[in-house]
């Protein structure tokens, strides 16, 4: 090799970096879609049948859901420190003509009946989830979150944790839009 | 008032850090000597002020000061203490800040101790180092202060991500990041060696301990960092081919194979240009690491999210440094002289080999890092590479590495004849010989890599003592002993890796309690699972009783737990450590009849993987005590089997 091509070589290493600085630059630019889609919307609810929450015999059946009126359902629990924080929003969702259901994940009928006592109580029927057996077949990872299920009790929208002020009007429209 | 007297400090270690390099690039102009000795004081100063705004960081979580804006983003009153102070880093500022806390440290620490290097050249390595924090306090005081103020406190902090709170994180990214960061000091060296031109054995010499430092954190952290994977994501895996993990091999490779050429730089005054350039590449490594998984642009579960205006800065910062150093080295090191020549079949020539066997696999993994971005912005798809790329690139040439390894230590300097190294190698290839017939004729499934592993974990580990044979053992250099504990740590960690992939053995079932299920050895009893409360989660927790054979049994407690704040679950596998493997085991989400799902594995010898890890940290910190403490002796390197 000649002195003039190793001087000439030299420079690689330079070259190699800027065209991995190019790269890396490409993808900061351009725009990410950070947004995660959940899997379980446009499928129907997972099956299930749970016992009632506030200790009477009626039972919260998925298959109740399909009786054309669109719903929310939300996942909360009562030992949930964001649940509280979410509670006034509920209460307007209600006020507002939402059908709302719960499911109580590793609850208590007597944790709940005090929950329910000093924060509202939104819904029409509570199921319990012993086990977060249904919260994980809803591909819910946490509470709260709540989920919007239409007339023929497919699964519209999810909405992850606490449902804020401002989120209570894109809620009520994803309702409607689910009619 | 702790926040803002963080701030503070932290302008103010940014003016020394200025200081620093204007003093230092003055001193080399004619006439500049009398700076040269105002250069080490100011970057001490420069370190003080940076060691005071973490602390103050530190101090704000520890207080739990909701009215800084990290604090309440990334803490919770609820939290633990451990976890408080440890959120501190768990973020990004506070990472930042601790990343550039370690700069500030490791520049003060050559200003104070480094004294064999030539003044200007020390006062050269010193400018760059404030170069490089200079540059690094602009972004955290332009656009990640981690000190900034909420209007309104909140009343709670939205609490810690609970896969990080875990005592692991009180030593992993520390560790880790002393590793990342005192490559610094390499690549500052480097480049004062390229401003004053004077690359050879003296200067290697100097930047030996520091590379060696350096590598043993960067080591013991990536060490740590796989066994808290292992333990804490409960995916039964010691390794992932992550993007962060990839981003802390990157650095280690490159320096490892630095530590190497610095040797033959040092003893027989060969490769300079390659050293340097080495020196370059292993920081730079540690910074594109930092910032590819910091900025999200490879996801990942260590990425914090960042916006992209961070995102263009730090990527124009790395702009300037890495193709600043790359640039000088385009334009300088044609005017280094050239250093000895050698003949191939020599320890230079084994350490070559090394070199570039280390080289290829760097240029695999970062082929591999990056070529989801490199696909996605030519057709937009998303992909990811995984383990079947790496394993079947990386692990092939990882072995010949190991080959190489084993043989080069038994190699004189300069140059040396086939056939005397063949009577020198002849029982670690007998020992090959006998272990692959054994293992084939014992065990005639195995596959191939595993296979391969043992058999050259066995010869390996008889190769690595070698150097010691017929020594007086007490006359025989630190740094020897730390060359043969390094490379029998990575036989020992080897002998893991290949037990763990060849042996393990798994079993996933839905059992109800009172079942029994088996693996490995163990018969496991389903006994119990509960509900509990820990201080900031909800889990359930099943008790497992593990009996082998007519030993005593064994109570393992894995949980799936619940964290309300953020939401989120994680499975804490429990694991139970045997002299000869670990039983390891998760509990799962329920199944209907009252079932839970149970994953369970016995992964013989899987400790020797981390057991090797600390191995060869410790041959490093032997090697590093060799080299900094009084010679035992008089006697010239050369003529041992020296490193």
């Amino acid at each position: 090799m000649s002195l003039r091509t190793i001087r000439i070589l030299l420079w690689l290493p330079l070259l190699a970096f800027l065209a991995i600085l190019a790269l890396v630059a490409g993808g900061l630019i351009r725009p990410h879609d950070s947004a995660i889609r959940s899997q379980m919307i446009g499928r129907p609810l997972p099956a299930f049948d749970l016992p009632s929450g506030r200790g009477d015999t009626a039972r919260v059946r998925a298959t109740g859901f399909a009786d054309g009126r669109p719903r929310l359902l939300n996942v909360f629990a009562s030992w949930c420190i964001p649940c509280i924080g979410e509670a006034p929003q509920l209460l307007a969702l209600k006020q507002a003509g939402a059908v709302i259901e719960g499911i109580a994940v590793r609850d208590r009928p007597a944790d709940l009946a005090g929950f329910l006592t000093s924060n509202g109580d939104p819904y029409d029927h509570i199921g319990l989830d012993d086990t977060s057996g249904v919260q994980m077949a809803l591909g819910s990872s946490g509470v709260p979150e709540t989920f919007v299920i239409d007339g023929k009790g497919m699964i519209r929208a999810q909405h992850i944790g606490a449902i804020g002020p401002q989120d209570v009007d894109d809620m009520l429209a994803a309702l409607r839009d689910a009619r | 008032m702790i926040a803002e007297t963080g701030l503070i400090a932290l302008l103010l270690a940014a003016v020394f850090a200025l200081l620093q390099a204007v003093f230092g690039l003055s001193a080399l102009r004619p006439g500049g000597e009398p700076l040269l000795r105002a250069v080490r004081p100011v970057a001490i100063a420069q370190a003080a002020m940076t060691v005071t705004a973490f602390a103050m960081l530190l101090l704000v979580f520890a207080r739990t000061d909701l009215s800084v804006k990290l604090v309440a983003e990334d803490s919770a009153t609820t939290l633990p203490l451990l976890y408080k102070v440890t959120g501190a880093w768990g973020n990004h500022e506070g990472s930042m800040l601790m990343w550039i806390t370690i700069l500030a440290l490791a520049g003060a620490a050559v200003a104070i101790f480094e004294r064999r290097l030539p003044e200007r050249t020390l006062a050269a390595t010193i400018a760059a180092q404030g170069v490089i924090a200079l540059g690094f306090f602009a972004f955290l005081l332009f656009s990640s202060n981690p000190f900034e103020r909420l209007p309104m406190p909140p009343p709670e902090g939205s609490g810690f991500n609970p896969l990080l709170q875990d005592p692991g994180l009180a030593f992993h990214p520390p560790t880790l990041y002393v590793g990342y960061v005192g490559l610094s000091v390499a690549f500052s060296f480097a480049v004062g060696a390229l401003l004053t031109r004077d690359v050879g054995p003296a200067f290697a010499r100097a930047m030996r301990p520091w590379v060696l430092g350096a590598w043993i954190f960067l080591t013991l952290g990536i060490t740590a960092g796989s066994y808290w994977a292992y333990y804490e994501l409960g995916w039964g895996g010691w390794w992932f081919w992550d993007p962060t993990e990839n981003a802390s091999l990157m650095p280690w490779l490159a320096a490892t194979a630095l530590l190497h050429s610095v040797s033959v730089l040092a003893t027989r005054d060969g490769l300079r240009a390659w050293t340097i350039m080495l020196a370059v590449v292993a920081f730079s490594m540690s910074m594109v690491g930092t910032f590819l998984v910091r900025s999200g642009i490879l996801t990942s579960v260590h990425a914090f999210a960042l916006d992209p205006r961070r995102g263009a800065f730090i990527l124009i910062l790395l702009a300037l440094y890495i193709g600043g150093a790359l640039a000088l080295f385009g334009a300088r090191i044609a005017t280094v002289t050239e250093g000895n020549r050698f003949d191939p079949v020599s320890r230079e020539g084994a350490l070559v080999a090394n070199n570039l066997l280390l080289s290829a696999i760097l240029g695999v993994v970062l082929i591999g890092t990056l070529y989801p971005l490199l696909v996605e912005s030519a057709t937009g798809e998303k992909l990811s590479v995984g383990p079947p790329y790496f394993n079947a690139t990386a692990g092939p040439l990882a072995l010949i590495l190991v080959a190489i390894m084993a043989a080069g230590p038994m190699m004189r300097w300069r140059r040396d004849r086939l056939a005397a190294i063949g009577r020198r190698v002849a029982i670690p290839a007998a020992i090959v010989v006998v272990a692959l017939v054994v293992l084939l004729v014992a065990l005639p499934g195995l596959r191939i890599l595993p296979l391969l592993g043992l058999v050259l974990a066995a010869g390996t580990a008889a190769a690595s003592v070698a150097p010691l044979w017929k020594r007086n053992l007490r006359r025989t250099p630190l740094f020897t002993y730390g060359m043969v504990v390094a490379h029998l740590g990575i036989a020992v960690s080897l002998a893991g890796m290949a037990s763990e992939s060849a042996f393990s053995q798994e079993t996933l079932v839905a059992a109800r309690p009172g079942e029994t299920v088996h693996v490995g050895p163990y018969a496991i009893r389903f006994a119990a699972i509960d509900p509990v409360a820990g201080p900031n989660y909800t889990a359930v927790r099943a008790t497992l009783v593990a009996t082998r054979g007519q030993g005593a049994p064994i109570a393992l407690s894995p949980e799936q737990r619940s964290f309300d704040n953020p939401p989120q679950q994680t499975a804490e596998s429990a694991i139970a450590t045997r002299l000869d493997g670990q039983l390891y085991t998760v509990v799962g989400e329920p199944v209907p009849g009252g079932r839970w799902q149970l994953r369970l594995w016995w992964k013989p010898f899987v400790t020797l993987i981390w057991g090797g890890g600390v191995l060869i940290a410790l041959g490093g910190a032997l090697s590093l005590l060799g080299r900094v403490l009084p010679r035992r002796r008089a006697k010239p390197e050369r003529d041992g089997y020296a490193q």
